[in-house]
């Protein structure tokens, strides 16, 4: 397609906290800074900045992009954000990549920034705004909703008991141990821990969901040329894929997300992969809630329908296990700032395939990984297949 | 005829109202944190240089924009300063008409690169002008709580208190 | 580079920090209203409801009747060919037990949405709305159900024309 080959070459992270001291411009520049310290990269070598982050409510700042440019290291720069709701995350590395595919830049720095804790009482206030205020807010919904009805449909339809989908978030809260910037890591927690927590909507409880978080997280992407300069270990972009499906969510059947197969399937493509449960060794889906780790599985043809819980029971999905997902911990362990989260993900790819990732490094030598974020009215698929070699 | 032409405000046209239930918190952050504590402490107008290209921020922040430096090295700026630009606000946020007008001001205080917004005070509009001589009039030590508006306005500096 | 990093930046603040003035902050209430157009289909929706009936619209190429209405079809990206009056009823696609408001405090009763495909719509055509008169652990997916009414007079043209859906006779 006479795209030019695009490098992660730099990763940075904050903690995730759940209510930072820092503004969100602070925060930015932390994960930015330290990306490009990183890859030993200044703010002159970087060309463009891909910025992701949620709707401006939520930090209560209008032109929210703009007011965190500066801490992003887009000073007087070609400066672009982008958002697809929870997606963005993958989003924001996405459009980087195209930027650099494309020959127009050789070095982008993305950068992802949340700030949930200004939005009071609870940032459910600005999520309401995600259903029809005509035909569907008068009911006086909350955005559990959207999550419960289609956990609800997802177990009935493939027969699943809550126990077979508590241990995603077993799982995930414990990887998240080993995260130094993780929010709620929970070394110790049993499935019937998960099981007494208290029920929100039901089927949705506490312990099935990820928390309110503030953080950032940055990346650098360079070109073929400048990443082999820089860098003996570049972790290569080597597919991308996105696709929304359409905002009447209740005209769908939730029990399946055709759309993340759609964007997988863009993005294997791309990759040249044609057996993806062979070919990927690490998978980092997006988890704000414990089915939807379950649910993009699937969707992203890495198990078959409904079966995705069998094999987190069966260990498959362990950080040890033949298909490690989440070994980070996920957003139900690490957290969740909207945008951030997503990046971390693929920051998570980026440290893993580089053998950097310390405790939380998966046996094996993976060389391909791939994360994927979810978002909005159960109608976004954001795929992104990093890969070592070749 | 249209629809705007009919419906002289929207909610005249079949519409459904509705809010955003939020309010907002916002911290200062690390390096707000520091200038608003030392105004309220000391009285004192502090701004952060960088390093790399000597530029001083005030409000001062916590990395430079330029270089992106992690910036502390703290210096005292002003108190005084200089207009740059001004505007006289005579609407309240409604509409309505301001019974003392309200001067907003950009002003370079001494030592700074940056320039800080306030208001101006104790200020008649024949001396108003770009180039004006000002300093901060500040809240007794008492009443500050580390907020901008501890400083109450900036007024002439050549002014007898 | 993960690893390598001994010490990560973020400053967690606790609830107390706030509330004891340990960190200085500023707060601020945006003025947040707004008046949505209803626009063509839903301000026809509305007012149907009004008049106690649920509408949909149909289209002649993928031959789908949808409700909530809709000018145009997103599938086949033309207008929408005709108006069809549906049934006030139908069957729970899914639905939640939900024991939260929006701010997380907690409900004395579960408010039980539900997503309702209503008949005489095309298959899969559901829309949200809330179920009553049922006890909580009755309530499953394929219940079928119908629409409670206000009465004529306390109707307004807003999706609370129907109360709330209720388990068939």
């Amino acid at each position: 397609m006479g795209m030019r080959k695009v490098a992660v070459v730099g990763a940075g992270m904050t903690k995730f906290v759940r209510r930072a001291q820092e503004t969100g411009k602070e925060l930015s520049y932390e994960a930015a800074k330290m990306a490009l310290d990183s890859c030993e990269l200044t703010l002159e070598d970087v060309d463009g900045v891909a910025l992701g982050t949620a709707p401006d409510a939520f930090d209560g700042v209008h032109m929210k992009g703009e007011y965190l440019s500066d801490g992003a290291g887009a000073w007087r720069k070609p400066f672009m954000r982008s958002y697809v709701g929870g997606g963005t995350g993958v989003f924001a590395p996405i459009q980087g990549w195209y930027h650099v595919a494309s020959g127009l830049f050789d070095v982008c720095l993305v950068v992802c920034e949340e700030k949930m804790s200004s939005c009071q009482p609870h940032p459910q206030g600005a999520f309401l705004t995600i259903f029809d205020h005509t035909t569907e807010r008068p009911l006086g919904p909350n955005l559990l909703w959207i999550f419960a009805l289609e956990m609800n449909r997802y177990m009935q339809t493939h027969g699943l008991q809550k126990k077979d989908i508590a241990l995603v978030s077993v799982k995930n809260k414990r990887n998240a141990a080993d995260h130094p910037c993780a929010l709620l890591p929970e070394p110790n927690i049993t499935v019937e821990d998960v099981l007494n927590s208290e029920v929100l909507a039901w089927p949705v409880q506490r312990l099935d969901v990820s928390p309110v978080t503030d953080g950032a997280v940055a990346l650098v992407l360079a070109s073929e040329n400048v990443a082999k300069r820089i860098t003996d270990k570049p972790v290569w972009i080597k597919g991308v894929g996105w696709s929304l499906d359409s905002a009447h969510w209740t005209n769908r059947d939730l029990y399946y997300p055709k759309y993340v197969e759609y964007a997988a399937r863009m993005a294997y493509e791309m990759a040249g992969i044609r057996e993806p449960r062979k070919e990927i060794h690490i998978v980092e889906p997006y988890d704000p809630f414990d089915y939807k780790e379950l649910h993009h599985l699937e969707g992203l043809l890495l198990a078959d329908k409904g079966d995705a819980p069998r094999l987190t029971a069966e260990g498959v999905t362990a950080r040890t296990g033949n298909m490690p997902v989440c070994p980070s911990g996920g957003l139900l362990g690490v957290g969740n700032p909207i945008a951030a989260a997503g990046l971390m993900k693929v920051a998570e790819l980026f440290w893993q395939l580089r053998g950097e990732a310390g405790k939380r490094q998966v046996p094996g030598k993976p060389i391909t990984g791939l994360a994927q974020a979810w978002g909005d009215l159960m109608q976004v698929g954001t795929v992104i297949i990093l890969g070592i070699g070749g | 005829m249209s629809l705007l032409e009919r419906a002289e405000r929207n909610i005249d046209a079949v519409a459904w109202q509705g809010e955003i239930p939020i309010q907002n918190r916002y911290t200062v952050g690390l390096a707000g944190e520091r200038f608003l504590r030392e105004l309220k402490e000391s009285g004192r107008l502090l701004g952060s240089r960088c390093p790399e290209c000597d530029y001083v921020y005030v409000p001062p922040t916590l990395y430079c924009e330029r270089c992106f430096e992690k910036l502390d090295d703290w210096i005292e700026v002003g108190p005084e300063g200089t207009v740059v630009s001004f505007t006289i606000v005579t609407q309240a946020l409604d509409g309505t008409p301001l019974a003392d007008p309200d001067i907003l001001a950009l002003i370079r205080l001494d030592w700074a690169d940056s320039l800080l917004v306030h208001r101006l005070g104790k200020v008649s509009l024949d001396e108003l002008e770009i180039g004006l001589w000002v300093k901060p009039v500040l809240k007794p030590k008492n009443r500050r709580e580390g907020s901008i508006l501890d400083i109450q306005y900036f007024a002439p500096a050549y002014h007898e208190e | 580079m993960s690893s390598k990093i001994k010490e990560y930046p973020g400053v967690a603040l606790h609830e107390s920090d706030f509330a004891e003035k340990k960190v200085l902050y500023t707060t601020w209430e945006p003025n947040a209203r707004y008046a949505w157009d209803t626009g063509v289909a839903i301000g026809r929706y509305l007012a149907e409801l009004k008049r106690g009936h649920i509408v949909g619209t149909t289209c002649h190429a993928c031959r789908r009747i949808v409700v909530p209405p809709r000018v145009f079809c997103e599938w086949c990206f033309r207008p929408m060919d005709e108006w069809v009056y549906l049934q006030d009823q139908g069957v729970v696609n899914t639905f939640s037990l939900c024991h939260v408001r929006w701010d997380m405090e907690r409900v004395k009763e579960p408010l039980i949405p539900a997503v309702i495909e209503i008949a005489g719509a095309s298959k899969g055509m559901g829309i949200l709305h809330l179920l009553g008169e049922v006890d909580p652990t009755e309530v499953h997916i394929g219940l079928q159900v119908q629409a409670v009414w206000k009465p004529a007079r306390q109707r307004t043209g807003a999706i609370t024309d129907i109360r709330y859906f209720k388990p068939s006779n």
